[in-house]
């Protein structure tokens, strides 16, 4: 066997990587909009949290649902339901990265990340709004 | 206007050692550029002495930087914004060095501290190719100190000072006030899911890792500039074995915390930002063995450079990634934006590296020396390249698909992908699997490599001597992966039979590597360790690697709900009937036990901790006999929450450790208002079909009892042992509500009660057995407090200690070879051994949180 032939062989692995990676579903980042136009694909939606709609999660009832609705900036709005508990701060979160499928009257999500605002302290204006409000409190305490 | 009680002074300085830091590093890289140009030597010694005092008058700087920045920390000097963002009052002395590094300036500091050190290292060991490396790495201390200088230049501040006051960078009504600082009562503090001891030294290994890579990568350019194109491999050995040791370790370091302090769930989740730091890794490898096949037999040279200038290239560009924000969401632990003047200079700092590098290697080409006559087939280099070759494409495919997040921005391609997608392209569905099942052929390939390339000798060696030396390790191994499929089958069938059939070869090329390496201790080196350095290091690779397949194929969810059979099985995807969302939540009510896996879990106390807002839920796990119900085994865990004031909670897991398995749980939910104790009791009335029992605010009506129900709530099939009371409850005020308590027998013939509750009435039911003549045994609790729970995912994951081991093996491997290949002396290679060997095994095995 000459060096050659096993370079032949390394090439046809890339190939067959290269067709198992082409093969394979990419996701896309959606708005709610273009999502109900895709029922039952997987996508990616970057929305918030509809704070005027409540959430509902009963964990001693059922911990593995949780249910909101969601709002993304071009008005799209669609209820989501979460088959796992609730990822705290949800409330608090400026912007949610919903992974899942669009349903015919719900979001079925898979998995939520949650931007929420405690967490990025290189954001200038949340430490401007954290340090008011720690002035605010120091100066009625201190009355 | 004069500010009272604000500590200018060590700002100050710290801001002079910064520029002194940048300055002297700029200048030291052009003296030992000119030290290393010239003819003369005189002059160049000259150059070479200047080069010197300028690197230590940086080295200095940095010291004192970093010292600064930890005085003002630990004095909680709040009118400096670092102190501010990063320390507060509460915070624990253990944890001032983590609050440092968690900033971005903080830990490009460390960064330069390392290069510090390994600089100097390098002045009084590396003779005559001190000047070229010094140039690179003094280089590499510009660009790193310009990161943190804090100058502005026309409108863009070049770099992010940590010195910078608090006043000038955030705006306020109070900053109008002379004693605004008295309203500063405390710093933001260090991030809680940071503190943790592994925060505290996972960062300075890693990044002891990441700075080492520049070893090799200033080697490579060495060689080029001084035109002596193979002379620079014998001594940049030992640093690169040095290099992969502490990168594995720190990587290794980083699983580690996240398994055991974050709640991921495991130890490894192909984040980007684990991904960055394994590609250069990989890299690192790669071009390890090139460099020994160069030592050894003359090939392999040009690869050599390649590899040592793409891990160095590689670990900056993960710099690129990590830190300035361009992976958005798709990282759980990416920094974010840190504005745009500084994600421009950690580009040009990307590119000022390899674009050069790189051009000078290709410029060179032809003139590194190469032999061109091909290996053979029955030599060790041919089979050794071979193996660096997958590891590098392993390492180009890791990136590519980490990358995705920057072709989206990348303009061109991004107009591309749009074009064809309609839309930014994303990671699929199941995004771990499209890393593994290319990741599991290259453990394949890399199992079988790893076991029979030591077996062949250098340039060429008889077929007999081969064969007869590799037959009994290949039986070993063989028969070894057969007994352990046959006693201990591996249960990952989420992603079909052929998946697992690849699981099952991989598992036999890790066996296969074990089997050969250790064997090969033996019949090849006759025993003595002292050389058998690779060996041991492959020996520890395999062993991960098995522990790695075992660990993830057999990791069990103990804490589903489906397997408790309760509740609905919702999410079934009907294309692939298979479930999406798995329910990894059970829910624990306060005293009262619930079946998990084998064992039956009470949720028995909380206690907080001495850290604000911290509170542990202890857990008592009991494991009983099955015929005599006696209790085998019972251990108490305390996964912990901290509950900030804004309800912001952060979740560390418990873990009971076994020899052979660890039993992993985390809290998902808890009530977040303070709970009293619930003193209640089950108290027992027999009822039949149609009567009724009371209860202090109104009266429950057995309405049926249901055998095998199948409902939202439980699916039971026909052959199932499960009865289910079908409640009324009736309060005072005429609310009506409906409960459904249950018993059933499981595989084990143990009787597992469901309860339910009425959470409006503070009222437990439970189906307790069944009574004389017809009736039903029911149990009533009713409580006047609130009910206390907690809801937790409960992971067991099986021979997990063999991946730690595994990492451990191989790091003390890469330590034996580079102390042969360095030639260090006795007396301090024991001293070395014995410290990090036994520092490893302590961080790994025994100290658990």
């Amino acid at each position: 066997m000459k060096k050659t032939h096993i370079i032949i062989l390394i090439g046809i692995a890339v190939l067959i990587v290269g067709l198992l990676t082409y093969s394979v579903d990419f996701s896309t980042y959606d708005t709610i909009h273009s999502a109900q136009e895709k029922k039952g694909k997987f996508v990616h939606v970057i929305a918030k949290i509809d704070k005027s709609e409540p959430v509902v999660y009963d964990p001693i009832n059922n911990p593995n649902y949780l249910s909101f609705y969601a709002i993304d900036s071009l008005g799209g709005k669609t209820k989501v339901v979460y088959h796992n508990s609730k990822p705290t701060d949800l409330e608090r979160s400026e912007r949610i990265v919903m992974k899942g499928k669009m349903q015919a009257d719900h979001f079925e999500c898979s998995d939520i990340l949650l931007k929420c605002p405690s967490k990025y302290k290189d954001d200038k204006k949340q430490l401007e709004k954290n340090m008011n409000e720690q002035a605010a409190t120091g100066s009625t305490s201190a009355q | 206007m004069k500010f009272l009680g604000e500590h200018l002074l060590p700002g100050q300085l710290g801001h002079f050692f910064v520029i002194l830091g940048f300055i002297a590093s700029l200048l030291a890289s052009i003296s030992f550029f000119k030290a290393s140009s010239g003819n003369d030597p005189v002059e160049k010694n000259n150059w070479l002495r200047f080069g010197s005092i300028l690197f230590f008058t940086q080295v200095i700087s940095v010291i004192a930087v970093f010292s600064i920045i930890y005085y003002i920390c630990a004095n909680h000097y709040y009118e400096y914004m670092y102190a501010y963002k990063h320390a507060s009052k509460e915070l624990e002395p253990k944890y001032l060095l983590a609050c440092i590094w968690e900033g971005q300036e903080g830990s490009f500091l460390l960064w330069t501290i390392w290069h510090s050190v390994l600089g100097v290292f390098i002045l009084f060991n590396a003779k005559e190719w001190k000047a070229p490396v010094m140039s690179v790495i003094s280089l590499a201390q510009f660009f790193l100190l310009m990161m943190i200088l804090g100058i502005y230049v026309f409108d863009a501040r070049i770099g992010n000072s940590p010195f910078t006051l608090t006043r000038n960078e955030i705006a306020g009504p109070i900053f109008g006030r002379e004693d605004y600082l008295t309203f500063i009562k405390d710093g933001m503090g260090l991030n809680v899911l940071l503190r943790n001891y592994w925060m505290v030294i996972h960062p300075p290994v890693l990044f002891l890792g990441f700075a080492s890579t520049i070893v090799p990568f200033a080697y490579a350019y060495a060689g080029i500039k001084t035109k002596q194109y193979g002379a620079w491999i014998k001594p940049v050995i030992p640093w690169a074995l040095f290099s992969a040791c502490v990168l594995g370790v720190g990587i290794m370091m980083g699983g580690k915390w996240a398994y055991e302090s974050l709640s991921f769930g495991g130890y490894w989740a192909w984040d980007p930002v684990e991904n960055a730091s394994l590609v250069p890794w990989l890299l690192l490898v790669a071009g390890l063995h090139t460099m020994v096949i160069y030592n050894a037999t003359g090939h392999s040279l040009r690869a050599s450079y390649l590899f040592a200038i793409l891990c160095f290239a590689f670990i900056l560009y993960s710099t690129f990634l990590t830190r300035t924000g361009i992976l958005g969401d798709t990282s759980v632990h990416a920094f974010t934006e840190a504005g745009n003047v500084i994600n421009t200079m950690i580009g040009l700092f990307v590119l000022a590296f390899t674009g050069p590098m790189l051009f000078l290697f290709f410029r060179h080409y032809k003139r590194i020396p190469a032999i061109h006559k091909e290996e053979e087939a029955s030599s060790r280099e041919f089979w050794m390249f071979i193996g660096s070759l997958v590891l590098f494409l392993a390492a180009l495919f890791i990136i590519g698909v980490t990358s995705i997040p920057v072709y989206n921005k990348t303009p061109l391609l991004k107009d591309i992908i749009v074009y064809f997608h309609h839309a930014a392209l994303a990671m699929p569905e199941d995004p771990e699997f499209l890393y593994n099942k290319v990741m599991i052929l290259v453990v394949f390939i890399i199992g079988i490599l790893t076991a029979i390339a030591q077996y062949f000798k250098y340039k060429q060696s008889p077929k007999s001597y081969f064969t007869k030396k590799i037959a009994l390790p290949t039986l070993i191994a063989a028969v070894l992966t057969t007994l352990i499929v046959w006693a201990y089958p591996l249960q990952y069938f989420k992603q079909g039979p052929v998946f697992k059939g690849a699981i099952y070869l991989g598992f036999f090329a890790a066996m296969y590597a074990l089997v050969a390496n250790a064997m090969y201790i033996w019949s090849g080196l006759n025993g003595k360790i002292k050389n058998a350095g690779g060996s041991v290091t492959h020996v520890g690779f395999a062993l991960m690697l098995l522990g790695i397949l075992i660990s993830s194929s057999n990791k069990e969810v103990i804490s589903s709900s489906t397997a408790n059979g309760i509740n609905a099985q919702v999410g079934i995807d009907p294309m692939t009937k298979k479930q999406d969302n798995p329910q990894e939540n059970l829910t624990l009510l306060r005293e009262i036990p619930t079946r998990m896996g084998e064992y039956e879990v009470t949720y028995f106390s909380d206690s907080s901790g001495h850290e604000k807002g911290r509170k542990f839920f202890a857990l008592r796990f009991d494991k009983k006999d099955p015929s005599s119900k006696k209790n085998m085994e019972s251990f108490v865990i305390k996964p912990d929450v901290y509950i900030m004031k804004d309800n912001n909670m952060s979740s560390n897991p418990d873990t009971k450790s076994y020899l052979t398995k660890d039993v992993f749980t985390y809290v998902t939910s808890a009530p977040d208002n303070e709970k009293v104790k619930d003193t209640a009791r089950f108290r027992t009335t027999e009822i039949a079909i149609g009567d009724t029992a009371f209860y202090s605010k109104g009266m429950i009506i057995l309405k049926d009892v249901v055998k095998n129900p199948n409902n939202q709530k439980y699916h039971f099939k026909e052959d199932d042992l499960a009865l289910m009371a079908d409640l009324s409850v009736i309060s005072r005020e005429q609310m009506h509500y409906h409960a459904t308590p249950l018993i059933r027998i499981d595989e084990n013939n143990m009787a597992q009660m469901v309860d339910d509750t009425v959470y409006a009435q503070n009222l437990f039911v439970r189906f307790e057995g069944v009574g004389d003549g017809k009736k039903l045994k029911l149990g009533i609790k009713e409580s006047d407090k609130t009910i206390d729970y907690v809801t937790v995912k409960s992971y067991i994951f099986p021979y997990i200690n063999l991946v730690w081991l595994g990492l451990i093996i191989m790091a003390a491997g890469l330590l034996i070879s580079m102390v042969k290949r360095s030639n260090l002396s006795p007396a301090r290679s024991v001293i070395l051994y014995i410290v990090a060997i036994s520092s490893l095994v302590y961080m790994f095995l025994f100290a658990n949180g």
